[in-house]
């Protein structure tokens, strides 16, 4: 086991080396720079500013330079926001875009595979189409076109939470989080159902019924578990899907978070910034998907990793 | 055996000429008996419709401004029959082609990633062993990076054209379908109607084109239906945010976002264009879980 972490962190490493060396080559080529303005600036003033993030040396030297600056953990100055760092900006927009995307993956776990088990039982009943049809309906609407429509109900028409903002706490955090959660729950509760059937026709479970256990026990203590894995793989895209719909919902909610400054960055051409942040999430993905390999192992016992360790 | 029932047993073995049902044909019907895959079908197709020869049937065009009529709900009296946005354009005649431009992404787009995906996975599950083995760790790098950052930095750097739309949106989406047709070739290559056919003595080339190519069609066209609806989204999403299409051209992303920073006072700018657009998503959506319980042959009968 502690081979495969190793083996398979060490696998990250290229990963990343060619996710910055894609983004940072992408971004200098582009035409414009970050500090166009209308106003044309005297030539003596631009050089220096060149000189003092040092844009005029060669491509190759900055990329370097870049290379050894993110090893060392900094990730530079913001071009934009001329007195801060990037990390300075990070550190203040993670905790805001962490807890807001913590938050919808457990509402939508705890509700995806409740509602996902409970069509699985009630398989082909009344109560399965409608979960499923609900389900497909989540999965079709965008969370762009969801947000403002909440907005729209329960900020505008019925005035029960502020309809942007940010605070940590209840009212101005549930419609952000049941925004991205919703198209998640509907994954969630569709990849259950049909894991849930496909353990339920199993012959161990029909084992265990003829053994005389109650049906609760038998779905709790036997059936959820291996029903489980498919939404356990799931959580790797899961997580990205978060980070794409974050950009989305904290824009509409005025969210200060790093989704909203990566948008900001790009249409600024805050190198740094917009580079900051696609390294940010590379990592989160990477490790996300690292972690849901090791749950993944300790789930089902007939992963093994490692030559060796199997019986 | 005698003659004569040798030559009846012969007629009745001609008469009951077995014409073999393909899958393809056997598929169909079961699509058909799928109310839901059914419905989804006939909306697509009004949609289609729609979006083509919408714009023909009003009077108004989606650039220009009716000067009486500003940001007003949807009227008969005045024949703007989905209302007008802030700056009086007809919202009908927006949404129609709005959804042109969408549905125009969603099958160019998906048509690049299916080139691209198709034959890379084709060609690594074909070939296999080391190749197979470089092609997919590469498409696992790839994998692993946050794309939509991508396709939002490209549009940035590059300007919002509406070609690079299909292609990055096509190369970012090519990765699934490699997946997908490399395990599946991997699979079918090694199976025995394979192998019975090459010891009939059929040439490489036959065996790819009676075997390998059609049962790869199942898996690629339920994927194809699935992808199409998550290309439409990643234009909206990018269009939303003001990457995408530019005025004087639109989007249903364009639209529902136009219509979002309205909808305090105009509702209808919202709701029009984003009910299109969740109605397309879902029709697709629900036309490729059809397709695939259709075409696939565990459940055959």
């Amino acid at each position: 086991m502690l081979k495969y972490s190793l083996r398979r962190l060490a696998s990250a490493v290229p990963t990343l080396f060619l996710l910055i060396t894609f983004a940072f080559f992408m971004i200098r080529v582009a035409p414009g720079g970050p500090f166009d303005s209308e106003r044309a600036l005297p030539p003596e003033i631009e050089a220096n500013l060149a000189a003092k993030y040092h844009l005029d040396e060669p491509l190759v030297f900055q990329y370097a330079r870049y290379l050894w600056q993110i090893v060392q953990g900094d990730l530079g100055p913001s071009f934009h926001y001329r007195d801060w760092t990037v990390n300075d900006l990070i550190i203040q927009g993670a905790p805001v875009s962490f807890a807001l995307g913590a938050a919808a993956l457990l509402l939508a776990l705890l509700v995806g595979v409740v509602v996902g088990a409970w069509a699985a039982l009630r398989q082909n009943r009344p109560t399965d189409y409608t979960v499923m049809s609900l389900a497909m309906l989540g999965i079709s609407i965008p969370n762009f076109v969801l947000a403002p429509l909440l907005i729209l109900v329960f900020a505008i028409v019925l005035g029960w939470v502020p309809a942007g903002g940010w605070a940590f706490s209840f009212d101005r955090m549930v419609l952000p989080v049941i925004t991205l959660a919703l198209p998640m729950i509907a994954y969630i509760a569709r990849i259950t159902r049909g894991s849930m059937i496909e353990v339920l026709h199993s012959s161990f479970i029909r084992t265990v019924r003829a053994k005389g256990m109650p049906e609760k026990e038998v779905i709790l203590r036997h059936a959820l578990k291996p029903a489980l894995l498919p939404v356990i793989s799931y959580l790797g895209p899961a997580a990205a899907a978060i980070v794409t719909g974050s950009v989305v919902v904290e824009r509409i909610f005025t969210i200060p978070g790093i989704g909203s400054y990566f948008v900001q960055g790009a249409l600024n051409r805050d190198y740094t910034l917009v580079m900051g942040v696609v390294i940010l999430y590379g990592v989160l993905i990477i490790l996300f998907n690292f972690m849901v390999d090791l749950i993944y192992a300790w789930l089902d016992p007939r992963i093994r990793y490692d030559d060796g360790e199997t019986a | 055996m005698n003659e004569t029932t040798r030559d009846a047993f012969d007629q009745a073995l001609d008469s009951r000429e077995v014409r073999g049902r393909s899958l393809y044909v056997d598929a169909w019907h079961r699509l058909l008996r799928n109310k839901a895959a059914v419905a989804a079908l006939v909306i697509l197709t009004i949609m289609i419709a729609l979006v083509v020869f919408g714009p023909m049937l009003v009077d108004w065009d989606h650039e220009i401004p009716d000067w009486d009529n500003y940001s007003t709900p949807p009227s008969l009296e005045t024949g703007h029959l989905f209302g007008t946005d802030a700056l009086g354009r007809d919202l009908f005649a927006r949404t129609m082609i709005g959804g042109r431009i969408s549905l125009l992404v969603g099958l160019v787009a998906t048509l690049v990633s299916l080139l691209i995906g198709v034959t890379w996975g084709a060609f690594a599950g074909y070939v296999g062993g080391r190749v197979d083995n470089v092609m997919m760790r590469i498409v696992d790098a790839v994998y692993a990076m946050p794309f939509m950052f991508f396709v939002i930095l490209l549009m940035v750097v590059f300007g919002r054209n509406i070609f690079l739309i299909f292609v990055a949106i096509g190369a970012i989406n090519w990765l699934d379908m490699a997946r997908i047709v490399r395990g599946q070739t991997l699979s079918l290559k090694n199976k025995d109607f394979v192998e019975a056919a090459r010891a009939c003595g059929a040439t490489e080339w036959q065996i790819i084109r009676r075997h390998i190519v059609p049962n790869l069609l199942g898996v690629v066209i339920v994927y194809v239906t699935l992808t199409i609806p998550q290309v439409i989204l990643v234009e909206s999403f990018l269009s939303f945010l003001g990457l995408g299409v530019q005025e004087p051209l639109t989007s249903w992303g364009a639209l529902v976002n136009e219509g979002a920073q309205e909808m305090e006072v105009a509702p209808w700018s919202l709701l029009f264009p984003a009910s299109f657009l969740a109605v397309t998503l879902f029709a697709f959506n629900f036309l490729g879980d059809g397709l695939r319980d259709a075409l696939d042959p565990k459940d055959r009968q």
